[in-house]
């Protein structure tokens, strides 16, 4: 073996033990036994993993339909802004007209914008269309549907245009001359040919949902059914002690399904950024 | 008849059909429909309720009706720019995501050209390992790195044998240990991304550069760094975006912003301001200055895009 090869391995073992130590750690933690965590002789095993940290998670606070309800919302934006996001890509790669560019740096210019500071006049925003909608205002799941489905879109449609740009137009052209209609030609064609772009998206889309605390902190204020995971994790943190055994098995709980999720699409995540690249 | 006569006329009209996008006049109007029915509302509406709000006396007592909305015209302004608290603020927000940046990218660049000279297995242990920080969500990254820094019960503590000192008092240990989670958090997506440009880079090419002898640190700065500039103001801009706009990692690990507040980000100013302290048209100035410093990176970012004559 090379030296430098040899070099590049350790550094690879060595980043990725310090990177993924933080999350075995939050594992560990939450199946130690009460009394491990707060014995001050800490040992990187335990020998008497338990449950009771989750059951006590899953069973006292609710935490099952908060899990319910951050996965309903990242689900369903992450389907709405596929379809979205695939529309306006296909617009903004496939067609020549005016105010093209403009359109384009539009969706850059709403990727810069600090949504949190968006959260003011939102806040009023979701609280006035709830008197009239109330499915979409405060304390409803709806409300952190739309919000995320737009600050998850202009980045979505500015990585679409990479993987729509990528597929020939002769596809299209020929599927053209043997009759397919546009709609045809757009979902049995051009829909399937992007898969692996979509993935990644669709990634991106999860997370931003999955992970939202601001919005999630400022919609939600009474209604505890409508509460999402990253918002209810705070209940296990309290001015005298922190209960560090919940919030463990908690952080474990909305972690892993994110995780089983990425390290699923993992091979096609990484093709897909290798596509958008080859642009 | 008419076969024989539609028959020559065929390659004609498919050259014609075949011809780029025949009534796709209004059809890119149509496809952006649903793109502007969820934008337009939720992005142009708040961002002119923002500027809006900014210049109006706006408070509890004119949220819930007792009061009527006055029109202050820039005195939000005036008095956040006299404000020594915000210049302060602005400072650190400026400091900690310039910070935050060079390290993501130093570490994300420098692990992917790892990944591309290491062997199967430690290849696929850092692309894991990085998966997993990268798919935790900021709220758990922030919870776990609270507890490895706890002061009582937090295992850095415990291997360095200091009893009870507390990482979140200093304001700028605490920066640092936000700062760590952070870069956990976002190096991954430079790695994947600029290892995933690497890869698609010709190996003719590099094996050329190493047939005329250049080194490795010659490699990556003379040709791959040159052939993945694209790849790589996307990756620098989205790291300064984000890491200009943390909120999550500060608020949850300094609750709220730390000790009387000395761990601000423009982002949670602008939030405590509002939120905490109901001065909704203060915390709205807030965040259009810090939407107009955005603005002008974007801006930078476009010109940028085409200098260096990327088509749109």
């Amino acid at each position: 073996m090379s030296r430098s090869r040899l070099i590049a391995n350790t550094v690879a073992v060595a980043a990725a033990v310090v990177t993924f130590f933080p999350i075995y750690w939050m594992v560990l933690s939450a199946l130690k036994p009460a009394g491990e965590i707060q014995s001050l002789e800490v040992r990187p095993w335990t020998l008497a993993p338990t449950f009771e940290h989750f059951q006590r998670v899953l069973g006292g606070e609710n935490f099952g339909r908060y899990f319910l309800n951050s996965l309903v919302v990242a689900l369903t934006v992450v389907v709405l802004s596929a379809v979205v996001a695939f529309l306006a890509a296909v617009a903004v790669t496939r067609f020549r007209f005016r105010f093209r560019t403009t359109v384009l740096i539009m969706f850059l210019v709403a990727q810069m914008v600090p949504v949190e500071a968006l959260t003011i006049p939102l806040f009023f925003l979701v609280r006035d269309i709830g008197t009239v909608v109330p499915g979409v205002g405060l304390n409803t799941l709806g409300s952190l549907v739309l919000v995320h489905l737009a600050f998850s879109l202009p980045f979505a449609v500015w990585m679409m245009r990479g993987f729509v740009a990528a597929v020939p137009e002769a596809l299209e052209e020929a599927a053209m001359i043997d009759g397919a209609s546009r709609p045809v030609i757009l979902w049995r064609i051009l829909f399937p040919l992007v898969a692996p772009g979509l993935i990644a998206t669709s990634v991106f889309s999860f997370i931003t949902a999955w992970n939202d605390f601001i919005f999630a902190r400022t919609f939600i204020i009474s209604a505890k059914d409508s509460q999402t995971l990253p918002a209810a994790l705070l209940v296990f943190f309290k001015p005298d002690e922190n209960d560090w055994g919940g919030i463990m098995a908690a952080s474990t709980l909305m972690t892993v399904p994110v995780l089983i999720f990425f390290v699923a699409v993992q091979r096609r995540l990484v093709a897909g950024l290798g596509g958008a690249v080859k642009d | 008849m008419t076969t024989v006569t539609t028959a020559p006329a065929g390659p004609d009209t498919q050259v014609r059909q075949a011809s780029p996008r025949p009534g796709g006049r209004l059809r890119p109007w149509l496809y952006l429909l649903p793109s502007a029915a969820v934008l337009l509302p939720l992005f142009g509406y708040p961002i002119y309720m923002l500027g809006l709000l900014s210049v109006f006396d706006y408070r509890q007592a004119q949220v819930s009706g007792g009061e009527p909305t006055r029109f202050i015209g820039a005195d939000n302004y005036t008095a956040l720019l006299g404000d020594q608290r915000f210049w302060s603020v602005l400072g650190q927000t400026v400091v900690f995501a310039a910070a935050l940046v060079v390290a993501t990218l130093a570490v994300g660049a420098a692990l992917a050209v790892v990944l591309t000279r290491a062997g199967r297995v430690p290849r696929l242990l850092l692309s894991l390992a990085a998966m997993a920080a990268w798919a935790a969500p900021a709220m758990t990254g922030a919870t776990v790195w609270m507890f490895l820094f706890d002061a009582d019960l937090g295992l850095v503590n415990q291997l360095l044998g200091i009893e009870g000192y507390n990482w979140f008092y200093d304001k700028w240990v605490t920066f640092g240990i936000v700062g760590a989670t952070v870069v956990w958090h976002s190096f991954p997506f430079v790695m994947v991304t600029l290892y995933a440009g690497i890869q698609a880079i010709p190996g003719s090419v590099l094996e050329a550069a190493s047939l005329d002898g250049a080194s490795a640190w010659h490699t990556f700065w003379r040709i791959i760094v040159p052939m993945l500039r694209p790849l790589i103001t996307i990756v620098v801009i989205q790291s300064i975006i984000w890491d200009f706009k943390i909120f999550t990692q500060i608020y949850v690990m300094t609750n709220g912003g730390g000790i009387a507040g000395q761990n601000s980000v423009l982002n949670v100013y602008a939030y405590q301001t509002a939120f905490g302290s109901s001065e909704y048209g203060l915390g709205s100035a807030i965040g259009v200055i810090m939407t107009l410093i955005l603005l002008a990176v974007t801006l930078l970012y476009i010109r940028a895009l085409y200098r260096s004559g990327e088509k749109l």
